[in-house]
């Protein structure tokens, strides 16, 4: 028994390859600038992927350039498609990309300032949570506590200065000399869903890995005193409970 | 929970300060339900507060009612937990395709007319009202190309879909005079063609053009005005059908708030027009 022909899903692979070549596929009418018919079709998809990835990464756009970043964003989007239509999802294998990326092999700290980029955009969108009375930290011996922080935080690292090349090339940045990396950052969403990338030092950086990874205050603080990142996550409403041996 | 039979906006994020201020400028707005995927944060929280005082309609541009293949249940199931959390007065889709394989293409692509499309989209909508539990409605699109395959007038071809769904339709009346200008056909024929005892919703939007050799390519860019043929289109409508939400679409070039509530006035103008017309019908 011979399988059934499918026209439609035929159809719709030739329409799909011609999206990423410079030809129109079979079929299709009316002949009068046939090829221009179709190139609005291929301009969509392209510019619309590329849009949604300028939006994604707009830093890395400014400090690449439009054009090359629109051509950069072809090719991405030709070699690694959005998998679904959340494009809020798309872009993780970006930072991997750029790294692989020859003709962006010496601007070695791109990946990481993508990375950022991504780790802001995961913020933005992260699920609600509730925020703590904080009076629990403030009452007896608070090391045995563990804090569960709200979804939106993140420890970040780059042993590039990142953070500084991200915050200078924002709207309006004053022009500084930048350090040398490595640098360390809390990214997280506030109360009024601004997304701001605060500045750590590795030790506090390494305090709040080992808070996310829900060790008790005691512990992560590892002999340092916690009280700038404590006050950091107080401030901007990241500590959405307190748990611990009740007395 | 439907529509208000007013005018209406797509959201435009960066409007919200200015939207707050004028509540109920517009009877609803429009937002991609995709924009509305991410489990927290502020496109939830804008979307509960605009809600308060305006009628919601979620937009899919993801679901790719026109692909050959099955539907993505995921996505599907996006779509359920996004209507159940937001509760919006309507939901629908495109007479479309957008994503091939696990590749999500970001466009709206046109497919042929046929007895086979029209089975796979009548089970693709089947599913989709069932996983949703409620009525969608179907948008018609703006297109660049024809299929040699097609054996069905779009008309026919959604009427015949409306009518073994029971999915209502959503007009937009830019789509239709930019696919029957593009392919050198009368969109009056078009409208008169058209089910419009189906029509939930309308869509309004401005368009780009260019010139080919044989007459003009209009391509449906959502960056400008509505163009005046287009509002006489929509004008002659709405006395056929009375008030429908009408919805304008501005999503590239964006321009301040208060060219878009100038241009949704506009269609409200017509709008009590109609009411007018049929009150003086009924004097008569």
């Amino acid at each position: 028994m011979s399988v059934q022909p499918d026209p439609h899903a035929a159809m719709q692979a030739r329409f799909h390859d011609a999206l990423w070549v410079q030809a129109t596929p079979d079929g299709l009418g009316p002949q009068e600038a046939l090829d221009r018919r179709f190139l609005v079709y291929r301009n969509n998809v392209q510019h619309g992927l590329s849009s949604a990835l300028s939006q994604r990464f707009p830093v890395i756009e400014r400090l690449v350039g439009t054009e090359f970043f629109k051509a950069m964003a072809r090719v991405f989007a030709a070699s690694h498609p959005p998998q679904s239509p959340v494009m809020i999802d798309w872009g993780g294998d970006f930072p991997a990309f750029l790294a692989a990326f020859e003709p962006v092999a010496k601007l070695p700290y791109l990946p990481d300032v993508a990375r950022l980029e991504l780790a802001r955009g995961h913020a933005y969108h992260a699920a609600d949570a509730s925020v703590a009375d904080p009076s629990a930290l403030a009452a007896g011996d608070p090391s045995d506590l563990c804090l569960i922080l709200a979804p939106s935080v993140r420890a970040y690292r780059s042993d590039w200065p990142a953070v500084s090349i991200w915050a200078l090339n924002q709207p309006g940045a004053q022009q500084t000399p930048l350090p040398q990396g490595p640098q360390f950052a809390l990214i997280a969403r506030t109360r009024g869903y601004d997304v701001p990338v605060l500045a750590l030092d590795a030790a506090q950086h390494a305090v709040l890995c080992r808070l996310i990874a829900g060790e008790p205050l005691g512990r992560a603080a590892a002999g340092t005193d916690p009280t700038a990142i404590l006050t950091l996550l107080l401030q901007h409403g990241l500590i959405s409970s307190i748990e611990g041996d009740t007395p | 929970m439907t529509l208000p039979s007013t005018p209406g906006l797509g959201f435009k994020p960066e409007h919200f300060p200015k939207i707050r201020d004028r509540r109920g400028a517009v009877g609803f707005y429009e937002v991609h339900a995709e924009n509305y995927m991410g489990a927290g944060g502020a496109p939830h929280a804008m979307l509960e507060d605009l809600h308060q005082d305006h009628a919601i309609s979620i937009h899919g541009v993801g679901l790719s009612i026109g692909g050959a293949g099955p539907l993505d249940t995921d996505h599907l199931n996006r779509l359920r937990q996004v209507l159940e959390r937001h509760q919006p007065e309507s939901f629908s889709e495109h007479l479309a395709w957008s994503s091939h394989g696990a590749a999500w293409l970001n466009d709206l692509l046109p497919l042929p007319y046929t007895d086979q499309t029209l089975a796979t989209i009548c089970a693709h909508i089947d599913q989709t009202q069932s996983v949703l539990g409620r009525r969608m409605l179907l948008e018609n699109p703006a297109t660049y190309v024809t299929f040699d395959d097609s054996t069905w007038a779009e008309t026919d071809f959604l009427t015949e879909i409306a009518r073994r769904t029971g999915c209502g339709l959503l007009l937009d009346v830019n789509n239709v005079f930019v696919s029957a200008t593009n392919h050198r056909t009368d969109p009056r024929a078009y409208l008169a063609a058209f089910p419009l005892k189906h029509v939930g919703e309308i869509h309004l939007a401005g368009h780009e053009a260019e010139d080919l050799p044989d007459g003009p390519l209009l391509i449906d860019s959502h960056s400008r005005p509505v163009a005046d043929p287009v509002w006489t289109l929509y004008a002659e409508v709405i006395a056929r059908t009375g008030p429908l939400p009408s919805l304008v679409e501005w999503d590239n070039d964006v321009p301040d708030f208060e060219t878009l509530i100038a241009e949704a006035a506009r269609a409200g103008t017509i709008l009590k027009g109609a009411l007018r017309g049929a009150r003086d019908v009924r004097a008569a």
